[in-house]
């Protein structure tokens, strides 16, 4: 492979793993707090599967760098301006409403990708996309679902959706912006170009929205930065302090 | 243990001449080992001992996901990250599988959760102390669970058909969690000198906490001994401790640490490890709300209760307009 | 006199039983393999139906338990009363010939 398309492959494969690692990480926090045994224990499996996807896009992504580093080391030991993750997983969990208006967010937008990406050109993508792409049915159906019993459930139910999706909107068009990496990985048949996807996405979403009894917010302003690495939020640094951590202040230890 | 010190509120156990027919046809059931079922007759003090004592081993599942919660955003490594969660996670199923036990006797997972923030009913005493390095998790799943599960696994034959399936369903789970926790060990005390430290500062300080578990001793008590004749409670506590030293001692000298206890020895007579007992002051202190956590257990668990509210308020009145707008299609369609 | 009782679970005592915000409590049936019956695995407690055959995915089937869920609220249930165990069950007690052991079958004729 030329050097090029190895670097945007490795920056494909870090922008997956990192979503799903800042991600799962986040829900993981809900894990003895959520507002019933029944939703602490599937925002378990939630986070188990993210990080699960995490542990096989990294594997790949350490692999193609070819340093002889592992998965882990790329979780624990980069710091902030080097993960690739959308700032919408990044921010704060918020109330349970946010949670779950974020898990929904991103869901919708990872069954389509995958759901692409089970026709990848690369092998390992393919086969990482056709397990990842079970699991996120499941995980679209029911975020989708809880933001539906929420918007069209009590009056205060409603506001705090509304709350939380006008809060996330802005966010959400990063998961569909389109640069030099990306297009590597149309033209080798990698991945598709992620501006693609947003018309299913927003026929998705709008489907869901409109069932839950919530307006989806004007403006086309967008948050960017993550995916990049230009710019990430104020949170990751301190979710990084927290997730790094053991690593950073016993190195070279096995756990 | 996970179910300390549950009264059975009843005078002790009554002789045959005392009981009435019924309760003798009850005592001959549980006598053959015939479950008894929700439907079933059952003396109300038996009801109300079982309805205590399972509910107290849900709230202390429910409450025991916080000490080991509190490490699952700093998990050294991806796997152990997944592995905590699991068993956390189980721990929630856990208490969910005993909270829905309970309901066959008539109470609500509501009402139970409700008599737990308010003080009235208590849950295990190990979970009122603090999980301060990362070999804590190790600790509580080698010490903690090995202590549960060896009170949990008679428990599968306990006399009450519910609780009797979700102990089963439980041990079934749990037989990973104690050797996740030794597996940490392991791999603390053969690491680096602090991680050593770690590993010996974590038995150090969960080891008497660990003994209490099983409560105080209780040859002499009317309520074990009428538990015991109910075949809700199946040892005594001195019987699971003991057990429970003779087990770990070889465990913890395999490890290369050493139990904070200089007057433990092997005892040939009795064939059995001679041990320090714990305070039992610390004991009492901790059950009374006075140990290290308490307080900040029961703030998580209101604040999680507290803040849910209008999420199970909402979903509920969401699920009651869909049955109603199901009603109402099914009407105008007839 | 029936047979039958309308609940699985007696009465509950709840405390105040006019405005309750409890999710319902739903029985779960799981059909582990292809082949077999759905079987009782215990319950969980739901907003709605949707929720509860959800629920029960991730609560009972956390280990690969399952091929097919049911749901079904507990108040629906219908159970014979503890106190008719007699009348109902004894009866079949007594139609042995529907067990297969009550007829003894010559060795030479082979397994049957």
């Amino acid at each position: 492979m030329a050097d090029t398309d190895k670097q945007a492959l490795l920056q494909f494969l870090l922008r997956m793993g990192d979503n799903t690692l800042i991600l799962g990480h986040r829900v993981s926090e809900w894990c003895g707090h959520a507002p019933v045994l029944e939703e602490d224990i599937a925002l378990a499996n939630t986070a188990l599967d993210l990080i699960g996807q995490t542990q096989m896009w990294l594997d790949y992504a350490a692999e193609v760098q070819g340093e002889g580093k592992s998965a882990d080391d790329l979780a624990f030991l980069r710091d902030a301006w080097d993960f690739r993750n959308v700032l919408l997983v990044e921010l704060p969990n918020g109330d349970f409403g946010q949670t779950l208006m974020r898990q929904f967010l991103f869901d919708a937008w990872a069954s389509i990708m995958l759901g692409r990406l089970q026709s990848s050109r690369d092998e390992r993508v393919r086969e990482i996309a056709e397990k990842a792409s079970k699991e996120v049915a499941y995980h679209v159906e029911r975020s989708a679902d809880t933001v539906v019993g929420l918007g069209d459930g009590t009056e205060e139910s409603h506001a705090r959706m509304q709350a939380a999706l006008d809060y996330l909107y802005p966010y959400v068009g990063e998961l569909f912006e389109s640069d030099a990496v990306d297009a590597a990985m149309a033209e080798a048949g990698i991945a598709p170009d992620p501006a693609n996807l947003r018309a299913e996405y927003d026929a998705l979403v709008g489907r869901v929205l409109a069932d839950a009894t919530l307006q989806v917010p004007e403006g086309a302003f967008v948050h960017r930065g993550g995916r990049d690495g230009a710019m990430h939020t104020e949170h990751l640094g301190h979710l990084l302090c927290t997730m790094q951590w053991l690593q950073r202040a016993y190195p070279g230890c096995q756990w | 243990m996970y179910a300390q010190m549950v009264k059975s509120s009843g005078k002790g156990v009554k002789s045959r001449e005392e009981m009435t027919e019924q309760e003798r046809d009850f005592q001959d059931r549980i006598d053959a080992d015939v479950k008894i079922e929700p439907r079933d007759w059952m003396p109300e003090e038996y009801r109300k001992t079982l309805v205590r004592q399972i509910g107290q081993h849900a709230h202390s599942e429910i409450v025991g996901q916080l000490p080991e919660g509190n490490w699952i955003t700093r998990a050294p490594t991806l796997e152990r990250k997944m592995i905590l969660l699991a068993k956390v996670q189980d721990e929630a199923g856990h208490g969910l599988y005993l909270y829905c036990a309970a309901e066959t006797l008539g109470v609500s997972r509501d009402d139970l959760t409700e008599d737990l923030l308010s003080g009235k009913m208590k849950y295990s005493s190990i979970f009122n102390y603090p999980t301060l390095n990362w070999a804590d998790i190790g600790a509580v799943g080698w010490l903690v669970d090995g202590a549960a599960i060896m009170n949990q696994v008679p428990l599968q034959r306990t006399s009450y058909g519910p609780y009797s399936r979700a102990m089963i369903r439980i041990c079934k789970e749990e037989s990973f969690h104690q050797r996740q926790g030794y597996d940490i060990m392991m791999k603390m005390a053969q690491g680096s000198p602090e991680q050593k430290r770690m590993a010996q500062d974590a038995l150090n300080r969960f080891w008497y906490p660990s003994l209490m578990m099983f409560g105080p001793s209780d040859k002499d008590s009317v309520h074990s001994a009428q538990s015991m004749a109910w075949k809700i409670k199946i040892n005594t506590n001195d019987e699971l401790r003991q057990k429970f030293v003779d087990q770990t001692v070889p465990q913890a000298e395999y490890l290369g640490l050493s139990i904070p206890d200089e007057d433990l020895k092997w005892n040939e007579e009795t064939g059995h490890y001679d041990f320090t007992e714990p305070d039992w002051k610390e004991f009492f202190d901790v059950i009374k709300g006075n140990g290290p956590c308490n307080t900040e257990r029961m703030n998580d668990r209101t604040r999680a209760w507290e803040d849910g509210k209008w999420v199970r308020e909402g979903l509920l009145a969401h699920g009651r307009k869909k049955a109603a707008r199901k009603s109402a299609a099914k009407v105008a369609a007839e | 006199m029936s047979s039958v009782s309308p609940s699985p679970y007696p009465e509950t005592e709840s405390k105040e039983k006019t405005d309750r915000k409890e999710w319902p409590l739903w029985e779960i049936f799981i059909r582990g393999q292809h082949g077999l019956s759905h079987r009782h695995v215990g319950s969980l407690h739901a907003p709605d139906a949707e929720m509860a055959i959800k629920n029960a995915r991730d609560v009972y089937t956390r280990r690969n338990e399952g091929v097919s869920i049911w749901v079904v609220e507990s108040r629906h249930i219908s159970a014979t009363a503890p106190g008719e165990k007699g009348p109902l069950f004894e009866p079949s007690e007594s139609k042995v010939y529907r067990h297969p052991t009550f007829f003894d079958i010559p060795d030479e004729v082979g397994h049957m």
